[in-house]
């Protein structure tokens, strides 16, 4: 049974510094929506808690993707085809592209937003892999002033991040690669299109010298948040292309996961299934 | 907590206003205030795109929309794609090739094609399966609704 809606409330601030002094006075009190794409699935399904809501899409500073010297910065409201649609999104962020493309279908990607597949902070999402593999760093913002926090450590737990009740997710940095790279992605779901993912995968190295110089991968649907592979990471930074020790990275990669059972897969098929395809990127990468 | 706005938005090249919660879905706020009925609802959750519309040229599901994220925005819904009361080059594909079978996916179809033709007039098959990945038919008659696509692709 879908909410009944004179339960909820919503308010639509004209500019960033509006809703930012109402999270201050509030705090906890607003629910921030973007796209809605998630919420309004709730709403939809009688899910979603009584509950105040501040639409932040009227606020044009939350918005727009730009292009400094080292990095490229997105506007939480970013959209996944805005995302699809930027050149120099495709030229150094490949991944990211490619996650865009695969959360849901158009009229999803045309609707859905960067900053709120993050801070819905589902550990099935298609972009935080890419986000993690890229080392990208979120900007949150509060009347208080703004402060930068990696990627890899803002989720804390299931749906817990490292967010204060009176601050919204504001911009992400994403560090612009430089030299030779190696980019890899790969979301496994039940079939091509609109499917969420079992396991998905997303690594980013640079090469130098033969070898694997700088290494990351994220990823999905394996442990309660997105997460980084560190010890699958550690097995391979440094090594030479010719000689990756891929067996070995693949048993590392058990310590960096804890999959279950859930509806859409069992703990026991994502995790063979996560090992290979890490073994699919690293031969890739062996042969880059 | 309730609360109410004006929403004016342009639908199908006329201007129409509804009092209406913020938060009301988009979908009902076309079939009920405004009688658009073509507009469909399958699932409520964004997968099946029977509710597809064109907001701002482009396609979304309205029933993911809270109305006061349409507040100005230009409309289409499958009521405003025949032109002077003709079918459009892709509805007459769609009849050609007998593209609807029990007809509940079709304004939706014929919606994301719309979209997918704006964008690209010359579709081939992989932009018309990309197009339309986010509709699905369970009379599953995709095959006719590919050609019907494709053959607009070629007509336009």
């Amino acid at each position: 049974m879908r909410g009944y809606l004179p339960d909820y409330d919503l308010t639509a601030p004209a500019f960033l510094g509006e809703a930012l002094e109402l999270l201050a006075k509030h705090p906890g009190q607003y629910r921030p929506l973007a796209g809605g794409t998630d919420l309004m699935v709730l709403l939809n399904a009688g899910q979603l808690p009584a509950s105040r809501f501040l639409d932040l899409s009227r606020c044009g500073e939350l918005h727009g993707i730009q292009e400094t010297s080292t990095a490229m910065v997105f506007g939480a409201l970013t959209t996944f085809t805005e995302i699809r649609e930027c050149q120099a999104v495709h030229h150094h962020f490949p991944n990211l592209v490619k996650s865009a493309r695969l959360t849901g279908a158009l009229a999803i990607q045309n609707r859905g937003t960067l900053g709120g597949n993050i801070v819905n902070a589902s550990p099935a999402a298609d972009t935080p892999p890419s986000l993690l593999a890229y080392g990208a760093e979120v900007e949150l913002i509060s009347v208080r002033g703004t402060r930068r926090v990696a990627y890899d450590a803002f989720h804390k737990a299931y749906k817990q991040m490292d967010l204060a009740p009176d601050e919204l997710l504001y911009r992400l940095h994403v560090p612009k690669p430089a030299g030779r790279t190696f980019h890899f992605y790969r979301k496994v779901g039940t079939r091509q299109a609109q499917a969420i993912s079992k396991v998905c995968l997303a690594a980013f190295a640079r090469l130098a010298d033969g070898t694997v110089a700088e290494f990351r991968v994220g990823l999905g649907s394996v442990a309660p948040v997105p997460a980084r592979a560190r010890n699958a990471e550690a097995a391979i930074l440094g090594r030479p292309l010719g000689a990756l020790p891929i067996e070995a990275a693949r048993q590392a990669l058990l310590q960096d996961i804890s999959p279950i059972d859930d509806i859409r897969s069992t703990a026991h098929y994502r995790q063979a299934v996560a090992q290979n395809v890490l073994g699919q990127m690293l031969r890739e990468l062996s042969s880059a | 907590m309730a609360n109410s706005i004006s929403l004016t938005m342009l639908v199908n090249g006329v201007s129409r206003t509804a009092e209406t919660h913020p938060m009301a879905r988009l979908l009902d706020v076309l079939r009920e205030g405004f009688n658009l009925t073509g507009t469909k609802e399958g699932c409520g959750e964004g997968e099946c795109g029977a509710c597809s519309i064109l907001m701002n040229g482009r396609v979304v599901n309205s029933c993911l929309i809270p109305a006061i994220q349409a507040q100005g925005a230009t409309i289409v819904t499958v009521e405003g794609l025949s032109e002077n009361g003709n079918p459009s080059p892709l509805q007459a594909a769609f009849l050609k090739h007998n593209a609807a079978q029990c007809g509940f996916c079709t304004p939706g179809m014929l919606i994301a094609a719309q979209d997918l033709l704006n964008r690209r007039p010359d579709a081939d098959e992989d932009h018309a399966r990309d197009g339309l990945a986010g509709n699905l038919c369970r009379c599953t008659g995709y095959v006719k609704i590919l050609d019907a696509v494709k053959a607009a692709g070629g007509s336009q």
